[in-house]
């Protein structure tokens, strides 16, 4: 009686009882969310593009954000701030494009025409390439970075908000909205819808695969940085951040593997979700809740619509 | 055409010659040789040597499994052939690239529509814009300037392609939406886009009812003779091909038993008992 009442009465007694925390809750967990979604755009440029599920997502953002601070550290105090955070990006952006190149010269290249097992298996290999290479050059210190974001915490009549969170929602609000100008209205996009859609007639046309797929991963690497630098902000740069590569994994099967829309939105409701449960069915278990919701979740979809909310629609011809 | 072509009135040394329909046939515009295609165990295609001439509707024959897929995807670049060569324009290669292919001049269709399903009938065939687009990537990215009025170029070749296909109405839908004829010919226009010198038909009219063939047969003839392009079409409907195609070339388990035209290759005796079946009365 006691496991129902803490199941299905008192969490929605508790939301009743103070609107302000819960929508304080639900906040955090779009923010968190964000995150998430930002992971998952990564994967999905990814995978519509090359068909390869990059399991080395999450190590891109660590990669980068450890990268973005080894490169400030280096460049020391001796320089104005902006001008140096300026550089710094500028700097890691080359380093991303400069694996995307990497990758699709040494990883995709070779194992082109695969089996999809095997380039999973491979960038399952590049993730622990990528996270030696970064305690290699970074050391593995906890780091923080340091932008200059905003970090105050507002007061919205009662409800509390963090500015960096804000910060994050509209990154990754306008990176969306880019990505969405770049796909639909470039000569580019184009292209890359065109891969994406068909492999065999992209290439009729004369569109390099090779081309696209290192445009494509550094795009996915530019992604992972600005999911790297929000997350970093918020929890400093250490290499659990590879870990919500895992997260990820049930964002995508909400939102299915193919739709941006979907990584969004999926990213959002994982985040919301858990946090949710989190602090209002903590009792459940015994807490720790927000670390395994995530993936009930996903097995709960998997059963009922296995093609995600927006993925494309799975049909067997018999 | 009439019964009467054949193409013993040459006159030229390279071998032109002109079509009783007044059509100039040029010199080889492409040309492959004792070409092998081995997939494991498999033999596809075995020492097929055959030439395509500037201006001609050249045809590919063959029962199921003849290999004449296989001989289009040689010839732009998708297979890599075990042995033989391919003259293309006069450049001798031992393969092709689809890159290579693609910007020297080969567009292609396929048997199964191979089309950006999701994009629209415009979009699409924009794609067959992509290699004669100049300016750079990063302009590209701003869409600004030099690649914006570039665009408006390239979308000027493409309305023409859609008048000329008849495709206007569907300009805008998504061409995974729409009727099976209607993609073929989307299809076609992407192609057409390229402006090629020698276009690709993996069996144009496969699957369609005797009004859209009588279409298609019809956009392929209006392309040869507008645009001057030479067309290397695989078809099944021997109707089509005999009305169609200037010089047939026959394919049986992956070697060539017959080449000529198309009345030749009718009475052909091996044609007969390999394609059209041997009577056992």
């Amino acid at each position: 009686m006691d496991f129902f009442q803490a199941l299905l009465i008192t969490p929605f007694v508790i939301m009743w009882e103070d609107p302000l925390f819960l929508t304080e809750t639900l906040i955090k967990g779009l923010m968190a969310g964000v995150l998430y979604s930002l992971v998952a755009l990564g994967f999905v440029l990814i995978f519509k593009a090359s068909g390869v599920f990059n399991f080395a997502q999450g190590v891109f953002a660590l990669f980068a954000a450890l990268t973005l601070t080894g490169i400030m550290d280096m460049m020391g105090d001796g320089l104005p701030k902006p001008l140096v955070i300026i550089i710094a990006l500028g700097l890691t952006v080359a380093v991303m494009v400069l694996l995307a190149v990497l990758v699709e010269r040494f990883v995709l290249r070779p194992l082109v025409n695969q089996e999809l097992i095997i380039l999973f298996m491979a960038t399952l290999g590049l993730s622990y390439v990528l996270e030696g290479a970064g305690d290699l050059m970074w050391g593995s210190d906890v780091k923080v970075i340091d932008l200059g974001l905003p970090t105050d915490v507002w007061d919205v009549g009662g409800v509390f908000v963090e500015q960096l969170d804000l910060v994050a929602a509209i990154t990754a609000g306008s990176m969306v909205a880019v990505l969405a100008v770049f796909f639909n209205k470039t000569r580019i996009g184009r292209a890359l819808r065109a891969v994406a859609d068909d492999h065999q007639a992209a290439l009729s046309v004369g569109i390099s695969l090779q081309q696209i797929w290192v445009i494509v991963w550094s795009v996915a690497g530019i992604v992972a940085l600005v999911a790297g630098i929000m997350w970093g902000s918020k929890s400093g740069v250490q290499f659990s951040l590879s870990l919500i590569a895992l997260k990820a994994l049930p964002v995508l099967i909400l939102g299915g593997f193919t739709s941006i829309p979907g990584a969004i939105i999926g990213g959002l409701i994982i985040g919301v979700g858990e946090k949710v449960a989190e602090v209002f069915w903590f009792d459940l278990h015994g807490g720790a809740v927000e670390n395994w919701f995530a993936y009930m979740l996903a097995l709960v979809f998997l059963m009922f619509r296995p093609q995600g909310l927006f993925g494309d629609k799975i049909i067997e011809r018999v | 055409m009439d019964s009467t072509q054949t193409q013993t009135q040459s006159g030229a040394e390279d071998g032109s010659f002109v079509t009783p329909d007044g059509r100039t046939i040029g010199a080889p515009i492409l040309e492959v040789k004792d070409i092998i295609v081995r997939f494991g165990g498999v033999t596809a295609i075995d020492g097929v040597s055959f030439d395509v001439r500037k201006g001609e509707i050249r045809a590919i024959i063959g029962p199921n499994g003849a290999g004449k897929s296989s001989m289009l995807n040689v010839i732009n670049g998708f297979y890599k052939p075990n042995e033989g060569t391919i003259n293309f324009k006069g450049e001798i290669l031992p393969a092709m690239e689809p890159y290579l292919a693609a910007s020297n001049g080969i567009a292609r269709t396929f048997q199964n529509i191979a089309l950006f399903k999701g994009m629209s009938t415009l979009d699409n065939l924009m794609t067959g814009r992509m290699l004669k687009m100049k300016t750079g990537f990063f302009s590209h990215c701003i869409y600004f300037g030099a690649a914006q009025k570039e665009e408006l170029e390239h979308r000027e070749r493409v309305e023409h392609v859609i008048d000329f296909l008849e495709i206007n109405d569907i300009r805008r839908t998504p061409v995974g939406r729409l009727p099976y004829g209607l993609q073929k010919r989307v299809e076609l226009g992407r192609a057409l886009a390229m402006e090629p010198d020698i276009l690709l038909l993996d069996e144009p009219m496969a699957g369609m009812n005797v009004e859209e063939k009588e279409d298609m047969s019809r956009f392929v003839i209006e392309v040869n003779e507008e645009f001057g392009t030479t067309v290397l079409l695989i078809e099944h409907d021997m109707g089509v091909v005999m009305d169609l195609s200037d010089r047939v070339v026959v394919l049986d388990y992956g070697r060539k038993i017959a080449d000529g035209s198309p009345d030749e290759v009718r009475s052909n005796q091996a044609v007969i008992d390999a394609y059209l079946g041997v009577s056992h009365d």
